[in-house]
């Protein structure tokens, strides 16, 4: 096998020079009664060529970009990724490097991380971030979690118009932690209401959490719910599921957000059935100590040169134990590195024109589609890239009458929103030319009336 | 001989000393469609700081910062509890095919039947191989997985009425993950001793009825096999508790023993340790986790089945939720599912065997020279300590020049239970002559440390940058580029 | 490793120097050399009460984190400024200027159950 380099004769060596016999007495540790009696019900071991005409073979049972239109988003989006990306990240001592323990080995990946902290404090506009988190969702579960230990208190306002799964999410971390998670509706205009959080917010209350955008693709009033919240003493949480968004939109740290919480995911990774992706991670550094995750640090050594290390560790699992802010272990290393390539490409200027597309795109797509008979757009407020539709046809067979043109039209938003189940939430990219937005309306019209 | 020797290698700044405005690394069309200004006060002005570099700049600038890192690629990786064994490369291959890594996951399920049948497959061999009746591949990592399992147990227990089992037994050989995973799961963690296994003793002092669940390791990280581990299970059984295993040491009884079948309830699968997905630099891992049949409704979900020919996504009402946004780190599982079906059953079974000859291997030529504190037969791993080196040398400075003599360190200052402990884990990928190699450089070093020990206490010399100034670094953080 | 006489010790490796009913507490010699480094040393709030053998701050090293225990129940009368922005302090000068809190004691009969400069000794050769 080619993976295992030992040859009988090497086998037969290291035996002598341990002193056993055979292979079997090096397991004399384990008791009988505990040993598998029967090989392994496994398929055969496949050969590389025919393991890769396999792979091919399921990967042709799936729709792709190849073989459908997709206005699919909804936490995972379609964005341009440019070649050099993957090229770099496959470096063999990027990603077959371990984490970066022994820093004097790791400088490589530590000064990249340091990058990627350096990025996403520019892009959220708040002072600290850590080396990344599992996925966006995950990552805003853990800022609940820090707002519950920094305010003591244990209820969280978690808006209905963010994610549903990310909501999903932070219902299940915080389970059995007896916290209380208090939904806030959205208005008319698909905000998250601000009469109702009033309302609702008391000296209970560890945070608010809201997306922004919101998973209609709208964008909240950051700045409005930062004073609601914190005038109670609560923290503001943003979740930012589009990363793009930040290329253009404010920074959730200059509208005043106390935690931002987000997915990388449009920072270069492929949408990839859902996964890996990148959560990054973002507060005030006077908040340092009650974040989670892994932070790299600016150090010197002992010849005075520029370094880099893990710090402030203490804070996590393998030193603090029960008693640490998270139990993370991981980060999401090499998506975070990809994120790190993606953005010192596209830069200051790449990451704006993308955003600016963005916009313009879904602007485009919404004003055909408004136009259509029997199909209407009920939320009025600033949207980026995503936007809800409603249909007067059953949404089934619209959706059906796309797909059998090739196009995957957009999310039912029914099981998440019971009062939205004739719609759809459409996302459309610096990916989709105009032509490609022009058929999704035709397709459309055709058969929305 | 030392295999590690200096060579030029080029110093690089950071991304952001680099960026000269106007300077671009990209390509994007012009806009088809008419332009559209959201309104100003929802604008921001321009990202300060942001790096604006041309293709070339990050290219090399990546590059460089490639070469000051040290990949399983490179060499040798003995960390204990890691299994750092070698990468596949059909396996990067496989991940990138079109029609798995451009799949988005909100894909309507009867259009994604490749991707759902990869993922139900892997989760069916994950059980076979380890003996549990279901797995959900949910989780992003090892901790996450673990997470989720003791999601899992506090499920069941509320299941069955016993809310007022509010402790979790772990004993001290345990990784830190376990006892913080216990703490997110609303437990109190009840620290229990071990002499070197677990005896059934001990666990019986505290199982007590406040007890929810015992949280082990096996082959624990001495890299023992916990010989009374059927004893236990059935012991906490009949006192009303569950049993958590941390998988990260699985790569030490593949086709030769399964969890599932000792007793054990709940257990993590690190299938960027166990099943050769690449290490990342720090993730993307993967842990999926498995369950015996009474817990299978609580699973984190939802997760594929099977419907006849057909794949699709289902939830149970019990399920204690999701953890992540979407169904788990794919592109990790596409590399572990190739990796299986590469080894097959006989080729799992021959890899653990040869990871147990190649610890076995490297204990054989180190205990003369370094200190063994455990004399039972260990399998894939083996913990020395510092104990009888010369001239106040420690573990830190052994790590510190071995990496001069070319090798990553081995884990360091863990298990707690041994003082300045030197955890090696070898794994089944490494030849006899890299061994050999390895275990002349340890040897020479213990020898340096009795002739010649500033070599050991200035080490390393060869990098890019010496010993750093940790202390530094957490007394005044710098933890981001300022203007 | 210093064990000065005049003062007296908690099993937590906490020194505690008496003045009638105001106490003075910081960690030992042995604590400090325990932990390595300080980089961060969290204190209580002027004012604030403390509880005997209840963790009042905590006391981090690059490697290791560890609580620090109130000898006395009272209320904490000063704390020591200096140490939040030079916590090597306490390296450096554990049982003077590295000093953490002074406790107004609310019982004084609690002194009587801590150790003197053997005992604290003592204890250190069992639990080592």
């Amino acid at each position: 096998m080619r993976y295992i380099p030992h040859t009988t004769g090497d086998v037969v060596q290291m035996l002598e020079r341990i002193g056993v016999g055979s292979l079997e007495e090096l397991f004399t540790g384990i008791p009988a009664s505990a040993r598998l009696k029967r090989p392994l019900d496994l398929p055969p071991a496949v050969a590389e060529g025919e393991l890769l005409r396999e792979l091919k073979a399921l990967a042709a049972r799936n729709a792709t970009p190849s073989s459908h239109l997709s206005f699919l988003g909804g936490g995972a989006y379609q964005h341009f990724i440019p070649a050099a990306v993957d090229l770099l990240i496959s470096r063999s001592e990027f990603y077959t490097a371990y984490t970066p323990y022994q820093p004097e080995i790791s400088q490589g990946t530590l000064q990249a991380i340091f990058e990627f902290q350096t990025l996403v404090c520019q892009l959220t506009g708040m002072e600290v971030a850590n080396a990344s988190m599992y996925d966006g969702a995950s990552a805003c579960a853990e800022a609940a979690l820090m707002s519950v230990r920094l305010t003591r208190r244990r209820k969280l306002l978690v808006s209905r118009a963010l994610n549903p799964r990310w909501r999903a999410v932070i219902a299940t971390y915080c389970r059995y932690l007896d916290l209380e998670l208090v939904e806030v509706g959205f208005s008319a205009d698909g905000r998250t209401d601000l009469d109702e959080l009033r309302g609702k917010l008391d000296s209970q209350a560890a945070a608010v959490i809201v997306g922004y955008p919101n998973y209609f693709g709208i964008v909240e009033d950051l700045c409005a719910l930062a004073g609601l919240a914190q005038g109670a003493g609560a923290k503001l949480v943003a979740g930012v599921a589009e990363g793009v968004a930040l290329g253009l939109l404010k920074s959730p740290g200059e509208l005043g957000a106390d935690i931002v919480a987000g997915e990388g995911q449009s920072f270069g990774l492929p949408v990839a059935f859902g996964g890996p992706y990148v959560g990054f991670f973002a507060a005030r550094m006077k908040d340092v100590r009650a974040m989670p995750g892994r932070l790299v640090g600016e150090t010197v050594d002992r010849d005075g040169k520029r370094g880099f290390v893990l710090t402030l560790s203490t804070r996590e699992q393998h030193i603090r134990r029960e008693k640490a802010t998270s139990n993370i272990c991981s980060n999401q290393g090499l998506c975070a590195l990809t994120a790190t390539v993606f953005l010192s490409l596209l830069g200051k200027e790449g990451l704006r024109e993308m955003a600016v597309q963005n916009v313009a795109k879904a602007a485009y797509a919404r004003e055909l589609l408004a136009k259509i008979p029997g199909l209407s757009l009920p939320f009025a407020a600033p949207a980026f890239n995503e936007f809800v539709v409603r249909s007067q046809k059953p949404l089934g067979e619209v959706l059906a009458g796309l797909e059998a043109q090739g196009i995957l039209g957009g999310i039912p938003l029914g099981a998440d929103y019971p009062e939205l189940a004739d719609a759809f939430l459409v996302c459309v990219t610096e990916q989709h030319r105009r032509a490609d937005i022009e058929v999704l309306a035709t397709s459309l019209a055709g058969g929305a009336s | 001989m030392i295999v590690g020797t200096s060579g030029l290698v080029l110093n690089e700044k950071l991304l952001f000393e680099h960026s000269d405005p106007g300077r671009k690394g990209y390509s994007l069309p012009q806009l088809d469609v008419p332009a559209v200004q959201l309104p100003g006060e929802l604008c921001r002005a321009e990202i300060k700081g942001f790096p604006e570099l041309s293709e070339v700049d990050v290219v090399r600038h990546f590059t460089r910062l490639s070469t000051w890192n040290y990949g399983v690629d490179s060499g040798f990786y003995p960390l204990g509890s890691c299994t750092m064994k070698y990468n596949p490369k059909v396996n990067e291959v496989a991940c990138r095919l079109p029609g798995l890594v451009d799949v988005h996951p909100a894909t309507p399920g009867h259009l994604a039947q490749g991707t759902l049948a990869l993922l139900f497959q892997l989760q069916e061999m994950l059980a076979e191989i380890s003996g549990f009746a279901a797995v959900s591949v949910q989780p992003a990592a090892g901790a996450h997985g673990e997470l989720a399992g003791m999601l899992v147990i506090r499920a069941w227990h509320e299941a069955q009425g016993n809310t007022r089992r509010t402790k979790v037994l772990i004993p001290d050989t345990a990784h830190g993950t376990n006892p913080a995973t216990a703490a997110l799961a609303g437990y109190e963690v009840v620290p229990i001793a071990s002499e070197g296994v677990l005896t059934l003793a001990e666990v019986e002092a505290h199982m007590t009825s406040d007890v929810a669940a015992l949280m082990v390791t096996n082959p624990n990280t001495l890299g023992l096999f916990e010989t009374n581990i059927e004893a236990i299970c059935a012991l906490v059984h009949e006192r009303g508790g569950l049993v958590y295993c941390d998988g990260a040491n699985l790569n030490a009884l593949l086709g030769i023993a399964r969890p599932g079948d000792l007793g054990i309830d709940v257990m993590h699968f690190n299938l960027h340790k166990t099943f050769a997905t690449p290490h990342g630099g720090g993730g993307p891992g993967s842990g999926p986790v498995g369950v015996s049949a009474a817990l299978v409704p609580f699973l984190p979900g939802p997760m594929a089945v099977r419907d006849g020919d057909a794949y699709r996504f289902a939830g149970t009402a019990e399920s204690v939720g999701r953890l992540l946004a979407f169904h788990g780190n794919f592109g990790v599982m596409v590399r572990a599912f190739a990796y299986i079906r590469s080894m097959g059953a006989a080729g799992l079974r021959h890899a653990t065997e040869m990871a147990v000859l190649n610890a076995n291997y490297v204990r054989a030529r180190l205990e003369g020279a370094y200190h063994l504190p455990y004399a039972d037969r260990s399998l894939h791993e083996v913990v020395f300590s510092d104990r009888d080196l010369a001239n106040d040398c420690h573990t830190l400075d052994v790590a510190k020049r071995l990496i001069d003599y070319g090798y990553h360190p081995p884990t360091v200052y863990f298990p707690l239970v041994v003082k300045g402990a030197i955890m090696i884990e070898p794994t089944e990928t490494e030849s006899q002559e890299t061994l050999d190699e390895f275990c002349d450089a340890m040897l020479a070093i213990a020898s340096e440390a009795e002739s010649a020990p500033e070599l050991l206490k200035n080490a390393p010399v060869r990098t890019r940058t010496r010993r750093l100034d940790e202390t530094a670094a957490a007394r005044q953080p710098r933890l981001r580029w300022e203007e | 490793m210093e064990f000065p006489e005049e003062l007296k010790y908690t099993e937590e490796h906490e020194w505690v120097q008496v003045e009638g009913d105001l106490v003075i507490v910081g960690i030992t010699d042995f604590a400090q050399d325990a932990l390595g480094d300080v980089v961060f040393v969290e204190l209580p709030e002027v004012g604030s009460e403390v509880a005997a053998g209840k963790a009042f701050g905590v006391v981090e090293s690059v490697k290791a984190v560890s609580d620090i225990y109130a000898p006395v129940s009272g209320v904490v009368e000063e704390i020591n400024e200096e140490l939040p922005d030079a916590p090597e302090i306490i390296n450096t000068s554990p049982y003077g200027d590295g000093w953490m809190i002074k406790i107004r004691v609310s019982d004084t009969k609690e002194l009587e159950g801590l150790m003197d400069a053997t005992e604290y000794q003592a204890h250190i050769a069992e639990e080592h």
